[in-house]
């Protein structure tokens, strides 16, 4: 076991209690053995090495609700433990992995293959999500009470939009009567066909195949529908346009138990950013304009988007050295979603504690985890961060066995020192 | 700027250093360099009629034409351009052959770059093909076509058709008809012409035309007849056939009764008008025999001709340059 820390001169940050100032807490067989709120952190016992924060950050560890590896079946993207330890150098301490994978995660079998991985690799916590409908294929219910039963966290088809409503609906009310989540992607697939760009201007004069910012409000709109026919909750994965936040905001008007989250991308990122085709800035949504990321970081601002998410993506550079329109959607996002977050508190824009709400407790909360909070008796899952330390993003320092990361050259504010999952060190600078 | 064409020997006094060492965009030109190369392709106009056509400029130098997509005349024009000029020319068509064995573009291109090229020429079926090669070959890359992004070559020698037919560009009201959305023509010309200074419009359905076209700064219009109302050039596009039976436009002959240019509608243009094609036409869907054929009217056959001088043109500017790195 490893000695038990305390951690003084931290600036502790706790989206759950809504605490945002300094602070001491100590660490024990685990968990969270004790908080001080204020200055002074009073007598310490023998037995913990103090460790000096020196005014940096310390939270709860990341949740991130969308993540994707090669594993199973395209370990040459990236396999769990890649993907584990980008993870724990991001401060990410817990992480849901899409159910796309080959083979596919729609039964228990395949949960418990991830889950056991995870133990084996013993370093960030890996939850999987389950397939909604059996393949991805958006045709027959997968079996979502015994994926649950084995630990998936929640369904979803990714990527995929399940267009037919009945299925939709089915698994809605069939998931609900469980008390599983659903994830949905809202995407016209007629409208999003072949698409690269988001049309405008600027996929106009680059000649690239777009889809209207529309498609996104188009299925959203459905999928709200059904949600208010079956009463179960939808958890809306990755609302990245203007008009469809419109549809979200009258949804949660009407008392819809309906969560969403965006991507890091979709809030640090616009079409003008692909510049000369650079296919490190595609992504699925595609990136939009400049207007639609406006809209959205103001939605995360205003609370109307719950959750960021780094839908971290690993495509290797033969999937990524194509044409605009060939080359594979998705960036790697783990190890820089913290730093890029923190663009929009250093620019005064959102709160801290604000900020770190959308990648900490509330995803949480939302499957039911024990951490994202700091409490006595939580899981130590943490993350120390310089908020000031600058960053010039290097692709050869990421740890993913991918390195597309459209954030290459950035320069961001924000280094992760330390990072510990169940009290143990994973990462530290 | 009226010009009368130049003969040959004057245009070599007048080759200058051509800024770029590839040849993607439109946009990477300013109208300094189109009049120099509209320059230097007056002059291969006359080598070209000429019994004797054959330069030395581009001796000892290798031309690769990569097409990706079928395209006869195109592919010809490069090469011939290329032979005039005393380069040799090697024509590839990895289409048919590496891609189906799994070889991405890139590797195809790099391939062919270890055989040391000076000049690539890349037509592909993706917008950003031919920039993204440039950034992985060490040869001049010309774009011949990348998707439905640019065409820049073509849109040189419908300016230079222009620029001989009217003696000059600016001031020309031209209306680029058909299906804009698709074309990489249309991009290029809209770009090059707005430079020169002509006053450029876009004349199709709405389905054809790209979103927010409009703030390319050029006026959009769904009538023909409005849209080539005393225009002085008339351009069609070509259209692919399988887009107008009923995905686009509900069938070929519903679109050519209302997007179709005949003597009828193109009597709405200013009476010098001149009709333009990039070819290959489809006759009777976006183009009336009777007008295409019409020497007085038609630049199409003069367009073919100015092709192979305009990729003279060009391929001589990025030999000077080579000369100089």
């Amino acid at each position: 076991m490893t000695r038990p820390l305390a951690f003084v001169n931290a600036r502790l940050v706790d989206p759950h209690s809504g605490w945002d100032g300094p602070g001491a807490l100590l660490v024990k067989d685990g968990v969270i053995a004790g908080i001080v709120k204020g200055g002074e952190p009073g007598a310490i016992s023998d037995d913990f090495e103090v460790m000096d924060a020196r005014g940096a950050m310390l939270a709860p560890g990341l949740v991130d609700l969308r993540v994707k590896t090669g594993e199973p079946g395209a370990e040459t993207k990236e396999t769990l433990k890649s993907a584990a330890l980008a993870a724990a150098a991001g401060g990410v301490t817990s992480i849901v992995v899409q159910p796309d994978t080959a083979p596919v995660i729609d039964e228990a079998s395949v949960v418990d293959f991830i889950l056991r991985r995870t133990r084996d690799i013993e370093l960030v916590h890996v939850y999987p999500a389950g397939a909604a409908t059996k393949g991805c294929l958006g045709e027959r219910m997968a079996e979502i009470g015994l994926m649950a039963e084995a630990g998936c966290v929640y369904v979803t088809d990714a990527d995929r939009p399940i267009v037919n409503s009945k299925v939709l609906r089915r698994v809605l009310a069939y998931a609900a009567s469980f008390g599983v989540l659903v994830a949905h992607r809202p995407a016209d697939p007629w409208l999003a066909a072949g698409a690269a760009a988001t049309e405008g201007e600027f996929a106009g004069r680059m000649g690239l195949p777009s889809v209207p910012p529309i498609a996104e409000k188009i299925m959203l709109d459905r999928d709200l529908a059904l949600v208010e026919l079956t009463g179960a909750r939808l958890l809306v994965d990755q609302v990245t346009t203007a008009c469809a936040l419109e549809s979200l905001e009258r949804g949660r008007a009407r008392g819809l138990p309906v969560m969403a989250t965006t991507s890091i991308n979709h809030l640090s990122f616009n079409e003008i950013d692909i510049g000369d085709y650079r296919t490190f800035v595609k992504f699925d949504p595609p990136v939009r304009g400049e207007d639609d990321r406006q809209a959205t970081i103001e939605a995360l601002a205003s609370g109307l988007i719950d959750i960021v998410v780094s839908a971290h993506a690993p495509a290797p550079a033969e999937d990524k050295r194509l044409p605009y329109d060939e080359a594979a959607p998705g960036a790697v996002g783990l190890q820089t979603l913290l730093p890029a977050l923190l663009a929009f508190y250093h620019d005064g824009r959102i709160p801290l504690i604000n900020l770190m709400a959308a990648v900490t407790s509330r995803p949480a909360d939302l499957i039911g985890l024990p951490a994202g909070r700091l409490t006595v008796g939580a899981p130590a899952d943490l993350v120390l961060c310089d908020l000031n330390a600058p960053l010039v993003v290097d692709l050869d320092a990421l740890k993913s066995k991918s390195r597309n990361s459209p954030f290459d050259g950035r320069r961001l504010q924000g280094q992760v020192q330390m990072t510990l999952v169940d009290g143990r060190v994973v990462y530290q600078a | 700027m009226t010009n009368a064409p130049l003969g040959l020997n004057d245009v070599l006094d007048r080759t200058f250093p051509f800024p770029r060492r590839h040849f993607l965009s439109v946009l990477d030109l300013n109208p300094v360099d189109v009049a120099g190369l509209l320059d230097l392709a007056d002059g291969f106009v006359a080598l070209n009629r000429q019994t004797a056509k054959k330069l030395d400029l581009l001796k000892g130098r290798t031309l690769m034409n990569l097409f990706f997509e079928n395209s006869t005349r195109t592919q010809s024009s490069f090469e011939l351009a290329g032979k005039r000029l005393g380069a040799d020319t090697v024509n590839m068509s990895p289409r048919a052959s590496s891609i189906s064995k799994g070889e991405t573009l890139i590797d195809t291109a790099v391939t062919l770059n270890a055989m040391q090229p000076d000049i690539l020429i890349v037509r592909h079926a993706s917008s950003g093909a031919a920039s993204l090669l440039a950034q992985k070959v060490t040869c001049s890359v010309i774009n011949a076509g990348d998707g439905q992004h640019e065409h820049p070559t073509q849109a040189l020698l419908d300016a230079l058709s222009m620029r001989r037919a009217f003696g000059r560009i600016a001031g020309l009201r031209i209306a680029i008809c058909g299906d804009v959305l698709h074309s990489r023509v249309a991009r290029s010309n809209v770009g090059l012409l707005q430079m020169m200074g002509a006053e450029v419009r876009l004349v199709g359905p709405p389905t054809l035309m790209p979103a927010q076209a409009e703030r390319w700064g050029v006026p959009i219009f769904h009538d023909l007849r409005d849209g080539i109302s005393g225009c002085d050039v008339v351009m069609m596009l070509r259209l692919q056939l399988e887009r107008m039976d009923g995905v686009m436009a509900p069938s070929q002959r519903e679109y050519f009764r209302f997007w179709g240019l005949d003597r009828e509608k193109l009597a709405y243009a200013a009476p010098h008008v001149r009709v333009m094609h990039p070819g290959p036409m489809n006759r009777g869907v976006e183009i009336d025999s009777d007008v295409a054929d019409d020497p007085v009217v038609s630049l199409i056959q003069d367009q073919v001709e100015m092709g192979v001088a305009a990729r003279m043109a060009v391929l001589a500017a990025l030999a000077n340059r080579l000369e100089l790195s």
